[in-house]
């Protein structure tokens, strides 16, 4: 424990400071239902478009909704989704990337496979997919998933294109070991620095994607308490009650500003190849 | 020059044709069945399978689609589901709006940003260069509509400056035009002056430690010269292909600004179409988009060619 304590990784401030807040909204995420007593979802005409105070820190919505704990409920839905999104997209990329670069045959048609799915802007894409399939939070997911795949293919393809030519990568060739124990055991381990850091970014692009998903009317259902479907129902009031936008945008940008925090101090340490290309 | 721009145009082509492909499929693969969407929930199956001929959809799927690749080679998009216009009129009564902001905010970005990149290379690690690298970390966080509703409510609301949404052809005069353009551009630029300021900085380090710098500077030419005529001149071409990607993200922040600022533009237009699932509008859209996109990475490749005479393709 101690050892991995002494990691650079830990003595980063990027990364303490990113990976610090993003464990705080996890934690909120995880212990909504304890921080706030109130249902996110519970109506009360009563207290309509109510300005923050005591009894509502952010004031409540135009169904007299408790803006607080919605932005809590919302953290839930904008982590699950940034999770799942770079998980699949890493490993869908992954596997694309590592046949492209190793089986030569096949880069030339997945490639521009992937240059075409890179020239539809990836916003336009993902609200067709959810609109064609219906807003669930599985083609939420995924719809956020395919944008993302052609630049983790492209990433991986570039990384077993400069590793195959690497003398070990050559010997264990003449050695007669098997193409998929080459992409294993040598090609893989250099991809998990890079993918650790471009996963990072995926997940900041997925929560800010969802979120814009969900205030186009695009994503999840409105009922579910997303940050984008907060603001959403802000909208028309916004100049009479703009606290409902402001704060889960505020929740939003916070935690977009910690990834992309932790996502830098994790490229500075991990991939220093990558620090110096960027001058950072 | 015209070789390269032939064998360029060539490469683009495949791309359209996956861009194509892609689009097809998705619109024809997707679960719903378009045809009982369109009819809605009280529909008979009477009225869903005439729906379904209308559109061409009991044919077999490959004859959809030399039908429909037929129609988009002679430039026809199709008609509108909901209106039943020309989705190609509809495109080109929303365009301005969409153009207007788009290159106001491309040029604002870029007037911004690269002399911020340029001083902060130059000042390399002092107060002001780690304030813009702050400034940048946050351009890439802060959501387009958040900033956008920050910046109505400070403006519009609060100093009551600015009007709140809407557009002014500039037809109508170059101020009532600007007055409307002025916040949207503010939000949507914040995010590609993070980007370009960034990697301006980045190409401007590179080269500020070659060899050639230091002479000019031991010639006693004074920084500014040194910096744009030697400097930024060599730190062109990654500044200009970041430009390309800009644009491309530029897309996907318009459809959103012009939301959150009431503009009716084609973002407005595809999120309406998404909204009442008008699969014409959506998939013309796309093509006209993903169209641009290429062109203009096209044009990025040429530019390289006017700028690093040593780029041969």
């Amino acid at each position: 424990m101690r050892a991995v304590l002494r990691h650079p990784l830990f003595r980063n401030s990027a990364v303490l400071a990113g990976g610090g807040i993003l464990l705080l909204l996890v934690l909120i995420a995880l212990l909504a239902p304890l921080l706030s007593q109130t249902d996110p979802t519970a109506i009360a005409p009563r207290f309509r478009l109510k300005p923050p105070s005591e009894d509502f820190l952010m004031g409540t919505d135009k169904l007299g909704r408790d803006v607080a704990t919605r932005a809590l409920y919302g953290a839930r839905v904008s982590l699950l989704v940034s999770i799942c999104v770079a998980a699949i997209a890493i490993s869908v990329g992954l596997v694309i990337g590592l046949v492209s670069g190793y089986i030569r045959w096949l880069d030339g048609p997945i490639m521009r496979t992937m240059d075409g799915l890179m020239a539809i802007p990836g916003i336009l894409l993902a609200i067709a997919l959810v609109s064609l399939s219906g807003s669930s939070l599985l083609t939420v997911i995924v719809a956020i998933v395919v944008p993302e795949i052609p630049r983790v293919a492209r990433l991986v393809r570039g990384v077993v294109l400069s590793i195959r030519e690497e003398p070990y990568v050559e010997a264990a060739i003449g050695l007669g070991t098997p193409v998929y124990r080459i992409l294993i055991q040598h090609i893989l381990p250099n991809t998990i620095a890079p993918l650790i850091v471009q996963g990072t970014y995926i997940c900041a692009s997925a929560i800010l994607v969802e979120a814009i998903l969900s205030f186009l009317g695009a994503g999840l259902s409105s009922e579910i308490p997303t940050w984008g479907n907060i603001i959403a129902d802000g909208r028309d009031v916004f100049q009479r009650a703009p606290w409902i936008i402001l704060f889960p945008g505020g929740f939003l940008a916070a935690t977009i500003l910690a990834v992309n925090i932790l996502g830098d101090g994790l490229r500075d340490t991990l991939d220093p190849r990558m620090k110096k290309r960027l001058g950072a | 020059m015209l070789r390269l721009i032939l064998s360029r145009l060539m490469a683009a082509i495949p791309v359209m044709g996956v861009v194509a492909i892609f689009v097809f499929l998705m619109l024809r693969l997707s679960p719903g069945d378009p045809a009982a969407i369109l009819a809605g929930d009280a529909a008979t199956p009477e009225a869903i399978a005439a729906i379904r001929a209308s559109l061409g959809l009991d044919q077999p799927i490959w004859q959809q689609f030399v039908t429909w690749i037929g129609e988009l080679a002679q430039g026809d998009l199709g008609r509108s589901v909901l209106s039943k216009q020309p989705v190609t009129h509809m495109i080109a009564d929303r365009i301005e709006p969409t153009i207007s902001l788009a290159i106001v905010t491309l040029l604002f970005s870029v007037i911004v940003a690269v002399p911020m990149g340029i001083v902060a290379a130059w000042k390399q690690g002092s107060l002001l260069d780690r304030g813009i690298m702050a400034l940048s970390v946050a351009g890439f966080s802060i959501p387009v509509f958040v900033l956008g509703y920050i910046l109505i409510y400070v403006f519009s609301i609060r100093l009551d400056l600015l009007p709140v949404q809407g557009f002014t052809p500039i037809g109508e005069g170059l101020w009532p035009f600007l007055q409307n353009l002025i916040l949207p551009t503010l939000a949507l630029s914040f995010i590609y002056i993070a980007l370009f300021a960034r990697i301006t900085r980045a190409a401007m380090l590179e080269v500020l430690g070659e060899d050639y710098i230091r002479t000019a500077h031991a010639k006693g030419l004074p920084d500014r010269v040194v910096l744009t005529r030697h400097a930024l001149r060599n730190a062109a071409v990654p500044i200009v292909s970041v430009i390309g990607i800009g644009f491309a993200l530029l897309i996907g922040g318009v459809v959103i600004t012009e939301t959150v600022f009431n503009i009716p533009g084609l973002g407005r237009l595809v999120v309406d179409a998404v909204l009442a699932r008008d699969y014409p509008i959506i998939q013309g859209i796309i093509l006209l988009f993903s169209g641009i996109y290429v062109l203009i990475n096209l044009a990025i490749d040429i530019t390289y060619v006017l700028l690093d005479p040593r780029i041969r393709y």
